[in-house]
C-alpha cells in the first residue's frame, strides 16, 4: 500500500510545486492520475520514486518510509528514446536491472525474454532500441518494469509521444498487464479519456501547487474495450465529469469541488503571484536536471 | 557495368594525385632538383631504409624493427597512460560540479601550454632517453581526452542517469554501463585528438633528445645532407599518420555503431 | 553561478600553487627538479619586464600570426575553388588525405635546409600546418550549407558567384572559423618546436633552449612555460571573442532553434 501524507515539495528558487498532498493508493489498485500541464504532476511522481527528497510530508511504501529510490518500485517514463539506453540491446536493456535482484546471466535472459514476450515482442531481444518505432520502444520499457517484478509501477504520461492507434493498443497493453500481474500501477497522464479508460480510481490535482482536488472511482467493468467501452453512458459521464474538474482547477483552482477547499484558495492563489506557467513548467524539469 | 562505374570513380578520385605526383617526378629530374627529389628516389631510399626485409616480415628490415618499435613503443605507452589517466580524472570531474569548478582554470591553462615548450625541463628532469618521450607525449595529450570525457560525463542525459537510479544500477555499474557509455562519442573524439598530437610529440620529442626512432634517423639523415633518406623519413612518419588515423576511425565505427545508428535515424 | 565559480576556480589555482610549493619545499619532490612554486611565479614575474625575453615573445607571435595569416588567405579561397567545381572536389580529397597525415614537425628538417632564414622556416612550416584545418573545415562547411537556400537565391535569378557571397559563405563561416581555432593552436606548437630544433635569433624555444644550455634551471623552464601557456590562453579566448562578435546571428539562430 502507498500511503502520502502532507506531501509538500518547494524548489530552490522558491517555486512550490506540491502543497501537503495526501493520497492512499491500495495494493492492486490502478489509479489514474490526471492534471493540467505543469501542475505538479512528474515532481510528485519523482517523490514517490525517490528521485527527489521532498520537503515535507512522508511516503510510505508497504509500510516503510521512502527514502531514496525504494527495491521493488519500477517507472516507465514519457521519453522513451532516453530511458532506454541506445548502446544496449532490447534484452540487454530489460535484463540491465535484474541484476540486482541476484540472478544468474541466464536468468536474466530468460526473464527479458520472458517479459518482451508478455509485452508482444518475442523477436525484438537482439535488436537495438532505436531500430524501433516509437511504440515498440515505448513497449520495451513497460517490459523493463514488468521484468523487474515491482510491486509498485509507475507511469509518467507514458504514452504522451506516440500516435493515437499505437496509444490505444499500448491502453490496452496496461491494463492485460495490471489483470496478469495484479501489481499496483499509478498512470499520470494528462489525457481526460486515458484516464477515465484507464484506471479503476481517477485523482485529478489542482494547478500548481499540486493538491487533490477531486478523487473519483471508475464505475465500469474490469473489462474494457476501446471502442465498447468508450461508448457507454457511464464513461462519457465520468469523461464529462473530469474534463470539467481538470479545467476548473486549470483556470481558478477549486472553482467546482468540495466546499471545504475555499479557505485555502486564495492562499493558492497567493503563491502563484510572480510565477507564470511558463516558469513553472520550467522549474518543475529544473529541479532534476543538472544545470549547464 | 557496375565495374566500369567502380573504375570511373576510382578515376574521378586519383587522377589529381597522379598527375602531382608525375609532375613532381618530372620537374625535379629535369631540374637535378636536390630538396625535393623525384618520388621515384624517395621510394626507392624507403625501401633500402626500412622495407628490405624478408616477405615474413612483411619486408621489414632490422633496421626497421628497431626504428619503428622504439618510436612505436613510446607513441603508444604515452597514449594510451594518457588515455587512461584522462577518462578517470575527466569522469571524477565531469561527476562533481565542485571538482570541475575547482579545476576548470587549472586544467585550461595546463591545455593551453603548448608541449613542445615543456620538453627542455622533462629532459633536465629524466634526461634524454625513454622516460623523457613518453611523458612528454602523455603529458602532452592527455588535456583533450580528460577536457573531453568531463564534457562527455557532464552532459549525460539526466533521464538515463534517473533510469538508472530506479532501477537500482549499482554506483560501480552505473559508471561502466550508463555514464562512460553515454559519453563515449565524446571520450573517444578526445582520443582520436590526442592520438594524432601523440605522433606530433613522438617526433618532436625524437627531433630533439633521442637516438632511436624514426625521427632520430631523419635528422640525422638532414645532418648527413641525405635528402632521399630525410623525404623517407617523412614519408614514412605521413603513412603511419594515416594508418593510426585509418585504424581508430575503424574501431570508434565498430564500438560507436549505437551511436551512429541512433543518430542517423533521430535525424 | 558565475560568482561561484570565480570563487572556486580562484581557490583552484591557489590550491595547486600551495601544493607545488609545499611538495617541494618539503623535500617531497627534489627541488632543483620542481622549484617551488612562488619561485616560479616569481621568475616569471621577472621575465614579463625582461626585455630580452620580450623580444623573444614577439618574435614567436610574428611569425605564429604571419603565418596563421598566411594560410588564412590561402587555405580559404582555395576551398571554396574546390568546394564549388564538383570535379576538383573529388579529386583534391584524396590529395588532402595523402598530406593531411604527414606531422608538421616532420617536416622540420626540411624546412631548415630548404629556407634560409628562420623566420621563412617557421612561417612556411606554420603554412602546412595550418592548411589542412583550414582547407578541410572550409570544403565540409561548403558541401554542408542548405541546399534549400541556395536554390531559393537562385529561382530569384541570382548567379553562382552571387550565391557563393550570399548565402555559401555566410553559412559556412564559422565552421571555418572554428577551422581557423584549432589551425592557430597547432601553429603555437610548431613554431616553438621549431624554435626549439632549429635555433635562430629570438623565439620563446629558443630562450628556453638557452636556458636549459646555460645550466638549466628548472624555475626559468618553468616561468617560461607558464608565459606560453598564457599566450595560448590569450590566443584561443581572442578567436572566440572575435567569433562571437563576427557571428552573433549565428549562435542567435542556433539558440533559437535549440
Amino acid at each position: 500500500m502507498l500511503q502520502i501524507t502532507g506531501l509538500t515539495h518547494s524548489y530552490s528558487d522558491g517555486h512550490v510545486a506540491i502543497d501537503s498532498l495526501d493520497l492512499t493508493v491500495a495494493d492492486g489498485e490502478l489509479l489514474s492520475i490526471v492534471g493540467p500541464s505543469g501542475c505538479g504532476k512528474s515532481t510528485l511522481l519523482r517523490c514517490i520514486a525517490g528521485l527527489i527528497r521532498p520537503t515535507g510530508g512522508r511516503i510510505t511504501l508497504n509500510g516503510a518510509a521512502v527514502d531514496g529510490v525504494p527495491d521493488d518500485l519500477a517507472v516507465v517514463f514519457q521519453d522513451y528514446s532516453r530511458s532506454l539506453f541506445p548502446w544496449l540491446t532490447v534484452r540487454d536493456n530489460v535484463a540491465l536491472p535484474l541484476r540486482r535482484r541476484g540472478k544468474s546471466r541466464a536468468e536474466r535472459r530468460a526473464a527479458a525474454q520472458e517479459a518482451l514476450e508478455s509485452v508482444g515482442l518475442p523477436d525484438a531481444g537482439r535488436k537495438y532500441p532505436w531500430q524501433l518505432s516509437g511504440g515498440m520502444q515505448q513497449r520495451v520499457s513497460i517490459a523493463r518494469a514488468l521484468a523487474y517484478r515491482p510491486s509498485l509501477l509507475l507511469m509518467d504520461e507514458p504514452f504522451g509521444s506516440v500516435d493515437a492507434q499505437t496509444r490505444e493498443d499500448l491502453e490496452d497493453l496496461v491494463l492485460q498487464v495490471h489483470r496478469a500481474e495484479k501489481m499496483t500501477i499509478l498512470l499520470v497522464t494528462h489525457d481526460i479519456d486515458e484516464s477515465v479508460y484507464v484506471g479503476d480510481r481517477v485523482v485529478v490535482l489542482n494547478r500548481s501547487p499540486a493538491r487533490v482536488h477531486a478523487d473519483l472511482p471508475v464505475t465500469l467493468s474490469a473489462d474494457r474495450d476501446q471502442i465498447e467501452t468508450r461508448g457507454l453512458p457511464e464513461f462519457v459521464r465520468l469523461r464529462a465529469e473530469v474534463g470539467r474538474l481538470v479545467r476548473g482547477g486549470a483556470r481558478i483552482p477549486g472553482a467546482v469541488p468540495a466546499g471545504a477547499a475555499g479557505g485555502i484558495l486564495k492562499s493558492d492563489i497567493r503563491h502563484q503571484k510572480g510565477v507564470g506557467p511558463d516558469t513553472m513548467a520550467d522549474s518543475e524539469s529544473g529541479g532534476t536536471r543538472p544545470t549547464r | 557495368m557496375s565495374a566500369l562505374r567502380l573504375g570511373r570513380g576510382l578515376i574521378e578520385r586519383v587522377w589529381l594525385v597522379a598527375v602531382a605526383v608525375a609532375a613532381w617526378e618530372i620537374v625535379t629530374r629535369r631540374v637535378g632538383e636536390t630538396y625535393f627529389p623525384p618520388p621515384s628516389t624517395i621510394v626507392k631510399a624507403l625501401r633500402e631504409q626500412w622495407f628490405s626485409g624478408p616477405a615474413s616480415a612483411l619486408f621489414l628490415s632490422d633496421k626497421a624493427l628497431d626504428d619503428f618499435s622504439a618510436s612505436l613503443a613510446h607513441l603508444f605507452v604515452g597514449w594510451a597512460a594518457a588515455g587512461v589517466a584522462g577518462v578517470a580524472l575527466g569522469a571524477a570531474i565531469g561527476r562533481s560540479r565542485v571538482l570541475h569548478d575547482l579545476l576548470d582554470p587549472v586544467l585550461q591553462f595546463l591545455r593551453a601550454v603548448p608541449p613542445p615548450t615543456l620538453v627542455p625541463f622533462f629532459i633536465m628532469v629524466f634526461h634524454i632517453g625513454a622516460t623523457m618521450q613518453i611523458v612528454t607525449i602523455a603529458f602532452g595529450v592527455v588535456w583533450p581526452v580528460l577536457l573531453n570525457t568531463s564534457d562527455g560525463v557532464r552532459g549525460v542525459d539526466a533521464l538515463q542517469l534517473e533510469t538508472a537510479r530506479v532501477f537500482g544500477v549499482g554506483r560501480f555499474r552505473r559508471l561502466f554501463q550508463v555514464i562512460l557509455p553515454a559519453a563515449a562519442p565524446k571520450i573517444f573524439a578526445g582520443l582520436r585528438v590526442a592520438l594524432s598530437f601523440a605522433l606530433i610529440l613522438m617526433v618532436i620529442s625524437e627531433l630533439v633528445g633521442s637516438t632511436e626512432g624514426i625521427g632520430s634517423e631523419l635528422i640525422g639523415a638532414q645532418r648527413a645532407f641525405e635528402l632521399p633518406r630525410m623525404w623517407a623519413g617523412i614519408v614514412m612518419l605521413g603513412i603511419l599518420g594515416f594508418l593510426f588515423n585509418a585504424l581508430f576511425m575503424l574501431l570508434e565505427r565498430r564500438l560507436l555503431r549505437w551511436h551512429a545508428g541512433a543518430k542517423r535515424l533521430a535525424g | 553561478m558565475r560568482f561561484r565559480r570565480i570563487v572556486y576556480g580562484a581557490a583552484g589555482v591557489a590550491g595547486l600553487v600551495v601544493v607545488l610549493e609545499v611538495v617541494s619545499r618539503t623535500g617531497l619532490v627534489d627541488d632543483t627538479a620542481l622549484p617551488p612554486a612562488s619561485t616560479v611565479l616569481r621568475e616569471a614575474g621577472r621575465l614579463a619586464v625582461d626585455q630580452d625575453f620580450l623580444v623573444d615573445v614577439g618574435a614567436t607571435l610574428k611569425a605564429w600570426a604571419g603565418g596563421l595569416l598566411l594560410s588564412v588567405l590561402v587555405a580559404v579561397p582555395l576551398g571554396v575553388l574546390l568546394g564549388s567545381v564538383p570535379v576538383l572536389n573529388t579529386a583534391s580529397r584524396a590529395l588532402v588525405e595523402l598530406c593531411r597525415p604527414i606531422p608538421s614537425v616532420a617536416l622540420i628538417p626540411l624546412a631548415t635546409i630548404a629556407f634560409s632564414t628562420v623566420v621563412q622556416q617557421k612561417m612556411a612550416l606554420i603554412f602546412y600546418a595550418c592548411l589542412w584545418p583550414i582547407l578541410v573545415n572550409t570544403l565540409y562547411a561548403l558541401r554542408d550549407v542548405d541546399p534549400v537556400a541556395k536554390e531559393s537565391l537562385r529561382s530569384f535569378g541570382f548567379g553562382t558567384p552571387a550565391v557563393l557571397w550570399r548565402v555559401s559563405l555566410p553559412s559556412a563561416a564559422p565552421f571555418i572559423a572554428t577551422g581557423v581555432r584549432i589551425a592557430a593552436s597547432v601553429a603555437l606548437i610548431v613554431v616553438i618546436s621549431t624554435e626549439l630544433v632549429a635555433g635562430g635569433d629570438d623565439g620563446v624555444g629558443l630562450y628556453l633552449n638557452e636556458t636549459q644550455a646555460g645550466g638549466g634551471r628548472n624555475d626559468l623552464l618553468l616561468a617560461g612555460a607558464c608565459w606560453a601557456g598564457a599566450l595560448g590562453l590569450v590566443a584561443n579566448a581572442g578567436l572566440i571573442w572575435l567569433e562571437r562578435i563576427a557571428f552573433r546571428w549565428q549562435s542567435a539562430r542556433s539558440e533559437g532553434v535549440a
